[in-house]
């Protein structure tokens, strides 16, 4: 089974994305900022990341470079899950190294549609 | 609810003009989008809109019932792989065949609000100047003048450009426009759009090396599918190939195409006795 931590510091929107990523079959760790994922990921390296950009402690953005400078951390496949919906901060964040990027609102549609385009499904 | 007869008479109107075909189970999608018609023509129920329809003629009001009960779904690159096979396999191919000529023509048959086309024309862009001095045409059809008007204005919500376009696509092709992504005009300029019914007589419109014919013809009665797909293989030349929605088959509906091995949803056609002559199955499926 695939595994995907899913990054947000709404316990909410974490509790919909585990939901969804369930149905998807992929195994779910959770994280509520950038800090708490890096430490997960220090444990063992998911299989994909889903990512929300503005969160306390350390941001998506300072995760996503902080996780692409660790031992394997090149290997997640890494989705932006954010309210920043401008082409300014999708450029910063696939240039930073995120393989996807999911405008919120999102649904289980969205997600299906852009895990199967990083080839996790 | 619908009365019998009323229902009767508008599924009777729609299936003459589009071929669509909707069981009595489905009386409850007929009543709903069709309020909205009512409502737009001053009626207050499904009533009063059958009474107007069997008062005398009203062209434009019998085009807005039948475009209210045509399905609209759609989305860029559906099912990924048609799209994947036409850059790698069927357009290479092609390029190779037409070089003579340098011109490849395209047909998006019941293209909804653009999203097929525009995902075809994507894919041409992307193959950069190897089609430099070709000529290629998308020539992309629909019904329903209300997504003609959508798909030539290029504009989609967020909702839709996060339906199957990469986001690395939407960087490349397309701009911000208020709460809206607009395609580039670069792209749009590439697709010809028209109003065409799928019932009709397409001879005029030449021939065609590809046709997407995808997820319309689930929605109509056998004969009409039949009538529509041998309509369409004669425009195709031998070595054309048509594209069908993953949950549609030739099987029993006709002999005129049959699946290309191991290319689900790409069909081939059939000329003469059948065994098709042009481009056998085989050597598409020895080109993965």
């Amino acid at each position: 089974m695939k595994s995907c931590l899913v990054v947000d510091d709404s316990r909410v929107i974490r509790m919909v994305a585990r939901k969804i990523m369930e149905e998807l079959e992929f195994d779910v760790v959770e994280a509520e900022d950038g800090q708490a994922a890096i430490d997960c990921c220090n444990q063992v390296m998911p299989d994909a990341v889903l990512l929300d950009w503005h969160m306390p402690v350390m941001d998506g953005l300072e995760f996503l470079y902080a996780l692409r400078q660790l031992p394997g951390g090149e290997k997640p496949k890494v989705v932006f899950c954010t309210t920043k919906n401008d082409l300014e901060h999708i450029q910063e964040a696939i240039k930073a190294g995120a393989d996807e990027y999911i405008m919120k609102p999102f649904d289980s549609e969205i997600i299906q549609s852009k895990f199967s385009q990083v080839g996790l499904l | 609810m619908i009365k019998a007869e009323d229902f009767e008479l508008l599924c009777g109107i729609v299936k003459s003009r589009s071929g669509l075909t909707l069981s009595p189970d489905k009386a409850y999608l007929l009543e709903n989008r069709l309020m909205a018609v009512a409502r737009k023509w001053g009626m207050n129920d499904i009533d009063g809109l059958a009474a107007t329809v069997r008062g005398g003629p009203n062209e434009e009001l019998l085009r807005e019932i039948t475009e209210a009960m045509t399905t609209n779904e759609t989305l860029f690159f559906r099912d990924q792989t048609p799209f994947e096979q036409l850059e790698k396999v069927v357009l290479p191919r092609l390029l190779e065949s037409r070089r003579e000529r340098r011109h490849i023509r395209i047909w998006s048959a019941a293209c909804s609000s653009g999203q097929e086309p525009y995902s075809i024309a994507m894919i041409l862009k992307g193959m950069g100047s190897i089609l430099d001095n070709w000529r290629i045409d998308i020539h992309a059809t629909d019904i329903s003048r209300a997504m003609l008007d959508k798909a030539r204005a290029g504009l989609y919500t967020q909702f839709e450009v996060q339906r199957g376009l990469p986001i690395a696509m939407l960087m490349k092709y397309f701009q911000q426009a208020g709460d809206k992504w607009e395609i580039d005009p670069a792209i749009r300029s590439m697709v010809e759009f028209d109003e065409f019914n799928l019932l009709n007589d397409p001879t005029s419109k030449g021939q065609f090396d590809i046709v997407f014919c995808r997820n319309v013809l689930i929605y109509l009665d056998p004969p009409t599918k039949t009538r529509v797909l041998e309509n369409v293989s004669k425009l195709m030349p031998e070595d054309g190939v048509l594209y069908m929605g993953g949950a549609e088959t030739v099987m029993g509906v006709t002999e005129k195409f049959q699946p290309v091995n191991e290319h689900r949803g790409m069909y081939c056609c059939v000329r003469g006795g059948g065994g098709g002559q042009g481009m056998a199955p085989a050597n598409y499926a020895s080109n993965i």
